[in-house]
């Protein structure tokens, strides 16, 4: 009994505990930030070793933090005023956890662990940098930690306790109860806080006045792997949209998706451009200043999502807190860096020549289209708060603004990409590469000509990324195949195998592109609507199919009700499948959600949706036969693999130890 | 994320977007219907159009844009019809007038500026790559040599 009481007596101050772990962590990564820089500045080693213990000590001290607000959660801690408001006892344990970060408190919390884990992975796998560097690198980092922990702890206490402790939650809003939503954000997060690492990087050159193929070589992991955990993040919140919010569509150009989209666009220019930095030395300067401006682009997407500015004005108007915290932060840090390297860039010498033609210079034009079409999306966000502030215009800018004027930016890119990705370094000339790429480009117009002629009189859209689609994967599968070498074909193949993996994540990345192009475009001229009154038992025919709803059942789930549909679809005499759409309350939110019944396929996904109860008898029904879904987020897996690919390529696994001699003598890939 | 606030403010009333009971009987007018309530916003969701929300206001606004198809409005007509009573605020796709010409140039004057940038880099770049070999020459040089 005096056990129990006292373990109860733990647990309730495992959350002051946890509330003080953050405050020290604050204190450390003050430490943190100022010493090793100094000590980078005056050349005093024992300062500068100060930075990779502290990084240390801030993950294990945020790890606890971020455990025992994950143990509330489970435990259902209802002291708590964050647990009180996103969870519920009768939740499945999955929500549960995923409730800590499915609120702004919690969500904050996790951004600044990963921040810390991503600080001190450079602290623990950065042995082959510079002293000098990595104490600088650490130190920025940290001054990043330091902003995000006084945010947290000065607007968003996740350790708020409630005086009497309710007796249940409020329960988590039912739309994020769902598997894809519960590691959507988390994987932006990786996304969002990794692309520190690069601006962590660049800020310490900058201050060195030192940007060389090594730097490129250590920047280019950190800043593939925020590229590839921004790819997984957008497309399961895409993929999400697709099946939760009822009638399929899959990106919405919403400010909140906008904010994560702009520094991936940056980050893929950022991709490009470090190496030619990391080959060529040139575009130093340049590059420097997109990892900047990704990191820029990070916080004011943390920013846009969490101020709500963008949603209304007023809201912001009405809490400014936190809005303006974040607005500082972005200040700073932006303002800070970009000051910096307009005093600093000009001492970064470019090395590296090269012509007007040559793959340095089609990887210029990869990163202005990249840029630019990220400029077009930031306009396009911010212009409705900038035109109602400066010009007393209250206006809107939706789909219709972002499909017109960032499309064409896409376009561009996939019809450029396959030659520039062929061009030579240095030198090289446009005929010797279309020479090897005109019949595919042959192919990829007949493809999109003979879409044209099946599809008779709809939009141009569809055969045009067809054939976008598969001049990009043709491309790139040209291109791998060149780079095997001459001789014959098993020569070819078995040098294909040996490649090294920064050429398979080339190829897997330019591939998924094209695929998710192609699917992008199929899914928008192709897809067949149909909203009707369904009757019972009587069938009525979308496209080839025909659809039949045969029953109606209620149903209880865990922590919802539930109106579920079946619906067999057949096509032709072939009995396809039975499909079962829901239309679910959750009691204790007081929501409905719908959730569609989908057969995926890869040619097309049939979606059916189940409605009201109609007065005359019936069922309201959605019907869609939507063509080549699976490829928009097919593509998207594609490209992250891409991503890891590159990853494991030994080059740069040696670059992070470059400096021991071992390693260095490594055999190198493929000579 | 996309849009919870949003479906948290409509969640008072749950409607459908577009009801087979709004729909008109004409095909071709439902169809001019459909694609001009994609580009018209609903006044209280959060960046979302008439034909997708599920606010009864939306409902409303569809059924009010079918009545001014069927009395006869063109398509211009009618989206002024909206306008007039809730403001440019309705229109999805913003009108290229005034201070939107910023918006709708930003991209290509960037285009055309960072084109213009890149350019001149890599042109006075190019005059001093005439020494060296390229990747290609290089290449070719060692197969001479080898043979």
């Amino acid at each position: 009994m005096l056990f129990t009481l006292k373990l109860r007596y733990t647990f309730h101050m495992l959350n002051e505990l946890a509330h003080f772990a953050l405050i020290l962590a604050l204190g450390v990564a003050l430490i943190q930030m100022i010493l090793p820089m100094i000590g980078a500045a005056t050349g005093r080693r024992s300062w500068m070793a100060v930075a990779e213990p502290a990084a240390t000590t801030q993950v294990v001290l945020v790890s606890f933090s971020f455990g025992v607000l994950m143990w509330a959660f489970i435990q259902s801690d209802f002291s708590l005023a964050i647990v009180y408001n996103n969870s519920h006892t009768a939740k499945p344990l999955i929500y549960k956890i995923s409730g800590v970060w499915g609120n702004h408190e919690g969500s904050m919390l996790l951004w600044v662990y990963i921040l810390t884990i991503f600080g001190a992975s450079a602290a623990w796998f950065g042995g082959g940098l510079p002293e000098k560097l990595r104490a600088r690198v650490l130190s920025v980092q940290a001054s990043i930690s330091v902003a995000f922990y006084l945010f947290i702890l000065l607007t968003s206490n996740p350790f708020a306790r409630l005086a009497v402790p309710p007796l249940n939650g409020l329960d988590l809003n039912p739309l994020l109860q769902d598997p894809g939503l519960a590691f959507h954000p988390p994987f932006l997060y990786l996304g969002y806080v990794g692309l520190s690492m690069s601006f962590s990087f660049a800020v310490a050159a900058l201050i060195e006045g030192r940007v060389d193929a090594a730097w490129a070589r250590w920047v280019r992991p950190w800043t593939l792997a925020a590229w590839m955990f921004l790819t997984v993040g957008i497309a399961l919140g895409s993929w999400w949209a697709y099946y939760e919010l009822g009638w399929g569509g899959f990106w919405f150009w919403d400010p909140v998706e906008n904010a994560s989209f702009m520094p991936w666009l940056i980050a893929a220019a950022l991709l490009h451009s470090a190496i030619v930095v990391e080959k060529r030395e040139a575009l130093k300067s340049w590059t420097v200043l997109l990892a900047i401006l990704a990191f820029g682009f990070s916080l004011l997407g943390t920013f846009i999502v969490r101020s709500g500015v963008l949603t209304s004005v007023h809201a912001f108007a009405n809490d400014p807190e936190r809005g303006v915290f974040i607005l500082i932060i972005l200040g700073v840090f932006t303002g800070g860096a970009l000051t910096l390297y307009a005093a600093r860039a000009g001492a970064l010498e470019a090395k590296g020549i090269f012509g007007a033609v040559s793959r340095e210079s089609g990887l210029v034009l990869n990163n202005i289209l990249l840029a630019v079409s990220a400029f077009v999306v930031f306009v396009g966000t911010i212009w409705p708060l900038v035109a109602e502030l400066t010009f007393g215009r209250t206006l809107s800018v939706g789909p219709p603004f972002f499909d017109a004027a960032f499309t064409p930016f896409m376009v561009a890119l996939a019809l450029a990409l396959p030659l520039g990705s062929m061009l030579s370094w240095k030198r090289g000339t446009l005929g010797k590469v279309w020479s090897r790429l005109w019949p595919f480009a042959i192919l990829a117009l007949a493809l999109g000509c003979l879409a044209y002629a099946m599809q008779s009189g709809r939009s141009a859209l569809g055969p045009i990324g067809a054939a976008l689609g598969a001049w990009t994967v043709m491309g790139a599968l040209v291109d791998l195949w060149q780079r095997a070498g001459r001789g014959d074909i098993i020569g070819r193949l078995g040098r294909l195998t040996r490649l090294p993996g920064a050429d398979w994540g080339k190829a897997a990345a330019h591939i998924g592109l094209g695929i998710t192009v192609f699917g992008v475009a199929g899914i928008t001229a192709w897809q067949q609507e149909d909203i009707r009154v369904a009757n019972l038992n009587e069938r009525f025919d979308v496209g080839s199919y025909s659809f039949e709803l045969k029953d109606v059942s209620q149903i209880e789930g865990p922590n919802y009700l539930t109106t579920m549909g079946e619906v067999s679809v057949t096509q032709g005499v072939r009995d396809i499948t039975t499909l079962y759409p829901e239309k679910r309350f959750y009691p204790v939110a007081q929501m409905p959600t719908t959730e569609a019944a989908i057969l995926n396929g890869v040619l097309r996904d049939l979606y059916v949706v189940i409605g009201d109860a109609q007065s005359g008898g019936g069922y309201t029904m959605r019907v869609y036969i939507k063509p080549f879904a699976n490829w928009i987020w097919g593509g998207a897996m594609l490209m992250a693999l891409g991503g890891f690919l590159s990853l494991t390529d030994r080059r740069l696994r040696m670059a992070a130890g470059a400096a021991k001699p071992k390693v260095k003598a490594a055999k190198p890939v493929n000579a | 994320m996309i849009r919870l606030l949003l479906l948290l403010c409509t969640l008072a009333a749950p409607v459908w977007a577009v009801e087979p009971s709004e729909m008109l009987d004409d095909p071709v007018l439902e169809a001019r219907a459909r694609t001009l309530s994609e580009g018209l916003r609903c006044p209280i969701c959060r960046n979302e159009s008439i034909d997708e929300s599920h606010a009864s206001l939306s409902k409303d606004l569809r059924i009010i844009l079918r009545e001014r198809l069927v009395a006869g409005d063109t398509d211009a007509e009618a989206v002024d019809y909206m306008v007039q009573r809730y403001g440019e605020f309705i229109l999805l796709n913003p009108q290229v007038t005034g201070v939107n010409w910023l918006l709708w140039g930003a991209g290509p004057l960037m285009l055309l500026a960072a084109l213009g940038i890149g350019a001149t880099a890599i042109r006075k770049r190019g005059l001093a790559t005439q020494e060296g070999l390229s990747d290609d020459e290089e290449a070719r040089l060692k197969e001479i040599l080898r043979d």
